[in-house]
């Protein structure tokens, strides 16, 4: 494996000006990212997330050479980011949700055939990449409109094929499903799923919706002031935070003395004591269901994954690590 | 030994040819976005040949019995003026504030991400724009001046090709200066004082509120070789109404080249020290 993206130490302060008193301003230090560390390799789908103003756009714009770290090294595909931007750019593809990226004024097709130019990319592989996404994201019923005229979800549909038409190695997407129905959302997952499948084009991808990360990500990587707060997959991101499994037991009748299960505690008893909540620690599912199947009132079992949600959210309601 | 190579073209070459290409289809696109305005290419037509007749008649009235003003002759002045009209169109003096809406927004990360210099970028997108200016905007006061008027035709052969050279010129050279007025956004986020700065400035020293040569000669060759200003409109339209010998006229329009090239190097210039400083707002 290659290694894509490499970030040392990545820092970014800006500087504001806070208005303190009538006429005086006072210039502060705001510290949007310090101190990130990563590595990616080659075909890794990473989900990047954090709350609002964690400093995750920040972060994906010094990787791709609109903004200059303050302090930090940084290569994506073995170039710098910054002084290399313009070359950079050939190899890699952003989409950023909350920006347009295309033509206000043509009609998606002219866009897209400027970009070709505007890439240098060759007419066949141009062709060939324009054909795939037009199959997957299903945009034929309006490549002839002009950009400004289009519905957000369309417009969603054509940044991501503008910024796939160049073949890049590194696709870079800031919250793309943000605003969108969940049809169009559906339809820009399956399609960066596929992508993904393909395993030569690598992934990071900021969002706010977890759903996007639970289906597309297997490496996570939570930032919080500016920290990576964790990375590793989204399992051990639950193991880490104790977030468990849960097998649901539902009665006919309560039981006056629930069966107790070695390595799955019994986590609640709901609805009057016809529905027993185990918490899955050390045991397995089948032996935690086999430990319920002798009961002669059980009716239904079902597993439920943890929600990452409920994680993240604890997570950002943690206080801010010092140091 | 033996390897044949002698069919691939040099790298630098096709470079150049690629650059090229892409330059091409930039300005292309350009002249498409701005074709897609019909209605506001109308309106502007209308209007530039309402103020044509307007300006028209305050010259003459100034040339007045004597028929001559600033060296001009009558008809001089009127193709002074109606060349004037659809020039400013197509150099677009004013209402150019992409850049700075794209900067104050945030949207300019979406330039920074392609892989063409944005003052390149910029330039190619202008001058397709320029183009689609000459054909809609610049030929119909062109057409109706000399329905209406006595106009001065040129005489020289040499005339039309250097006024041709001269319109490009204007045009970069006021792509150059708007970007640059725009690029205070990178500065200022708001660029409604610079902006206005160059509405009012630029509209009397261009040449376009009455001809430079109205004013005192001193004046005017601190204006000719210390500002790009005479540039944007007064060196094209002398040289159409041939105010001067073709070889003073060539004068001109090398002192506007000069500009260009130099104004062009402070785009970079403040482009490459914008980036350094670069804030994204927001998402």
């Amino acid at each position: 494996m290659s290694l894509v993206i490499a970030a040392q130490g990545l820092r970014k302060e800006f500087t504001v000006r806070v208005k303190a008193g009538r006429l005086r301003r006072e210039r502060r230090r705001v510290i949007a990212v310090d101190g990130v560390d990563l590595r990616v390799e080659r075909g890794e789908m990473l989900g990047y997330i954090g709350p609002n103003g964690a400093g995750k756009s920040t972060t994906l714009k010094m990787l791709t050479g609109v903004l200059t770290p303050s302090e930090g090294q940084v290569r994506v595909c073995g170039l710098r980011p910054v002084p290399q931007r313009t070359r950079l750019a050939l190899g890699i593809g952003v989409v950023f949700g909350q920006r347009s990226q295309l033509w206000w004024d043509l009609p998606l097709r002219d866009s897209f055939d400027l970009l070709r130019h505007v890439y240098r990319v060759p007419a066949a592989g141009h062709a060939a990449r324009l054909r795939r996404c037009r199959g997957l994201l299903d945009l034929d019923g309006f490549l002839d409109i002009p950009v400004r005229q289009l519905s957000l979800g369309q417009r969603m549909r054509g940044e991501l094929t503008a910024a796939l038409l160049h073949g890049p190695r590194v696709l870079f997407l800031d919250e793309p499903t943000i605003g969108l129905d969940v049809v169009s959302k559906q339809a820009v997952r399956g399609f960066l799923a596929e992508l993904g499948r393909a395993g030569d084009t690598t992934l990071v991808l900021t969002t706010h919706d977890l759903a996007d990360i639970e289906r597309l990500c297997r490496r996570l990587v939570v930032i919080d002031h500016g920290r990576v707060v964790h990375d590793g997959t989204v399992a051990e991101l639950h193991r880490r935070y104790g977030s468990r499994r849960l097998v649901v037991a539902e009665l006919d009748a309560a039981l006056v003395t629930p069966p107790v299960l070695p390595g799955a505690p019994l986590e609640r008893v709901e609805a009057d004591g016809r529905r027993l909540v185990y918490a899955l620690e050390s045991a397995g599912v089948a032996e935690v269901v086999a430990g319920l199947a002798g009961l002669t009132t059980l009716r239904d079992i079902a597993v439920v994954e943890p929600d990452i949600e409920d994680v993240v959210a604890r997570l950002y309601r943690a206080p801010a690590r010092s140091g | 030994m033996g390897s044949v190579t002698a069919t691939v073209a040099s790298p630098t070459d096709s470079n150049v040819i690629l650059w090229f290409r892409t330059f091409w289809s930039i300005s292309r696109s350009g002249f498409r976005r701005y074709a897609t305005y019909r209605q506001a290419t109308l309106a502007g037509v209308v209007t530039n040949t309402v103020f044509g007749f307007l300006r028209c008649y305050v010259l003459l009235a100034v040339a007045g019995d004597a028929g001559e003003a600033a060296g001009y002759d009558r008809a001089q002045l009127v193709t002074f003026v109606w060349a004037g009209q659809g020039l400013l169109a197509v150099v677009l003096l004013w209402g150019w504030t992409d850049l700075a809406d794209r900067i104050r927004t945030g949207d300019i990360a979406g330039d920074l991400l392609r892989p063409v210099h944005p003052v390149t970028s910029y330039l190619a997108t202008d001058l397709g724009r320029a183009g689609y200016a000459v054909l809609a905007r610049m030929l119909p006061p062109l057409l109706v001046g000399p329905l209406f008027f006595d106009v001065h035709l040129p005489a020289r052969w040499p005339t039309v090709p250097l006024f041709v050279a001269s319109v490009v010129l204007a045009v970069v050279l006021c792509f150059a200066c708007r970007f640059l007025v725009n690029a205070t956004a990178y500065w200022l986020q708001d660029v409604r004082g610079p902006m206005i700065l160059w509405m009012l400035g630029s509209g009397v020293l261009a040449g376009l509120y009455f001809p430079l040569r109205f004013l005192p000669e001193g004046l005017q060759q601190v204006l000719w070789i210390g500002t790009p200003f005479p540039g944007l409109m007064q060196t094209p339209l002398d040289v159409l109404v041939e105010r001067e010998s073709t070889a003073v006229a060539l004068e001109l329009v090398t002192l506007q080249a000069g500009w260009v090239v130099l104004l062009l190097a402070a785009c970079r210039l403040v482009q490459r020290r914008a980036e350094r400083r670069l804030v994204v707002q927001g998402g």
